[in-house]
């Protein structure tokens, strides 16, 4: 064996050690910052995965874009929404007046909010774009709740990463990592536009996620559980987005 | 000079193992992503200018298709398919695989001069005498001559150079400044542009941009000798060593080749 081809081997070898333990490193701490989203099996989980991780890396605390009053569309798409079930007939014909938020999972206090004790919390209001995965958006003003208020109220737990919420409509649930849910413009939303929030644009309570698309901005939220692992939530994919076959991180 | 050299040499590819590797993954990313992308607009095939728009809002232009959402008023009374879920997935995964694939072909290309050498015409190409030549050389479907087999034209070069630095940074750029996330962060890419709606517009643009020129660039293929141009660019080899070997002629650059005809 001449020198030049010993060396090559020798380089090649150690060139691949070091892939082997530079992607094993790299898969270690990815877990550890919370870089790998829950839908990253399958056949398109490198791409999620390397999605995910570059927002994570990039924009773990920056603020969506905010647009001056006269940026307000005129006129809002409030989109399909399926349709209501009997349980939130029942709450449209009472005025919302007995809609409640349960907190639960991984806090000192597990509990549930009426709509009055969400008011009593900070307010905070916001003018931001909707954006469809579609393709069309609209800008509104945003008034509610910060979600970080309410998961404050509620005693959260460090352990906690991820927050699991849930529409009254049973097949209609999303989640966020802890670094969407504690964002001071997540906004458990009870106004647009200087008045209540209507039906359509999912009054009376809706997440706003936005730093994410539409679609994470679940409407008619009743529930919110704090959670470190999403495997126990329906698939395990991380909510019902996946398992119609969309991406569960929409920050895209 | 040392080009000639290299040449005349059977032995040496017409295109690099890097050229031709990045070339067919750039190939499969490109129909992945055109694939995709033409279903997602299925999902709204309405254009817009400056920040927002939607169905309550004057399009700037509206591809005339069923939707495949109920909700988009189209004048067809049929819904298509959704098939936003796995078309999402597979076009934000197949821009990951051209733009990584596209960083390493730039950086390559930089330090290891391929750009300066075979894609950057030489000073007496960039004539419109020299654009000319080569034009009025492939309306008259002239055979493609030896340098072409071993060498870009300068309008090769020029349309090669347009894609890999106008119009992938563009579909790069006008693609992130959709993401409400990036532009969380770095708003002014959007801004610049002139908000999200226009941003999507000029994807669209950008993306027939490009598909134009896959359309030429396979056309030309067909017209230079659609085998000789696949083996080069699948092989490296630009023909069989038997013709390879009349090939000795010393070729200095198109220019001179376009000058020794009358």
């Amino acid at each position: 064996m001449n020198p030049i081809s010993r060396r090559k081997l020798i380089t090649t070898g150690l060139a691949a050690t070091a892939g082997v333990a530079g992607l094993s490193a790299a898969a270690k701490l990815s877990r550890r910052y919370g870089l790998i989203p829950p839908d990253h099996c399958g056949a398109y989980g490198p791409g999620e995965t390397l999605t995910y991780a570059a927002q994570r890396l990039l924009t773990r605390n920056s603020m969506a874009r905010e647009f001056s009053r006269g940026m307000i569309s005129k006129s809002p798409f409030a989109n399909e929404t399926p349709p209501p079930n009997d349980l939130f007939k029942r709450h449209q014909a009472a005025g919302f007046l007995d809609w409640r938020l349960d907190v639960n999972g991984m806090v000192a206090h597990p509990g549930s909010f009426s709509m009055s004790d969400l008011k009593t919390l900070p307010v905070h209001s916001q003018i931001t774009e909707i954006a469809c995965e579609e393709g069309w958006s609209y800008i509104a003003e945003w008034i509610g709740t910060p979600l970080s208020e309410v998961l404050k109220a509620a005693g959260l737990s460090p352990q906690a990463r991820y927050v699991a919420y849930f529409s009254i409509d049973k097949d209609w649930w999303e989640s966020i990592d802890m670094a969407d849910a504690l964002h001071p413009q997540t906004l458990l939303t009870w106004g647009m536009n200087d008045g209540d929030l209507p039906v359509g644009f999912g009054g009376p309570l809706r997440l706003r996620v936005p730093r994410q698309l539409g679609y994470k901005s679940v409407k008619y939220i009743t529930r919110l559980t704090v959670t470190d692992s999403l495997k126990g939530f329906g698939k395990g994919l991380g909510s019902a987005s996946p398992e119609a076959g969309y991406a569960w991180y929409a920050g895209i | 000079m040392p080009e000639t050299v290299s040449l005349s040499n059977p032995e040496t590819p017409r295109h690099s193992a890097i050229v031709r590797v990045t070339h067919w993954i750039t190939v499969i990313c490109f129909f992945a992503l055109l694939l995709s992308g033409a279903e997602i607009v299925v999902s709204h095939p309405r254009f817009y200018l400056g920040e927002v728009g939607n169905v309550n809002t004057h399009p700037l232009f509206t591809i005339p298709i069923p939707a495949s959402r109920d909700t988009v008023p189209t004048g067809y009374g049929y819904v298509m398919p959704d098939q936003n879920g796995w078309s999402r997935y597979l076009h934000f995964q197949a821009a990951w695989a051209a733009v990584l694939t596209g960083l390493f072909y730039v950086i390559w290309g930089l330090v290891s001069g391929h750009f300066r050498k075979n894609l950057i015409p030489a000073p007496a190409d960039k004539t419109w005498h020299a654009c000319r030549a080569v034009i009025a050389k492939s309306l008259r479907r002239a055979p493609p001559s030896e340098a072409d087999a071993h060498s870009y034209n300068v309008l090769q070069r020029i349309a090669y150079l347009v894609v890999i630095f106008i119009l992938f940074p563009l579909i790069i750029w006008t693609g992130l400044a959709m993401s409400p996330a990036f532009t969380s962060a770095f708003p002014v890419t959007v801004i610049a542009l002139g908000g999200r709606q226009t941003a999507r517009t000029l994807h669209f643009f950008v993306s027939a941009a490009l598909l134009l020129f896959v359309v030429v660039h396979v056309a030309m293929v067909i017209q230079a000798g659609f085998l000789s141009r696949m083996r080069a660019m699948i092989t490296g080899r630009s023909a069989p060593p038997a013709r390879e070997a009349v090939a000795t002629r010393p070729v200095l650059s198109s220019a001179v080749i376009a000058k020794e005809r009358p």
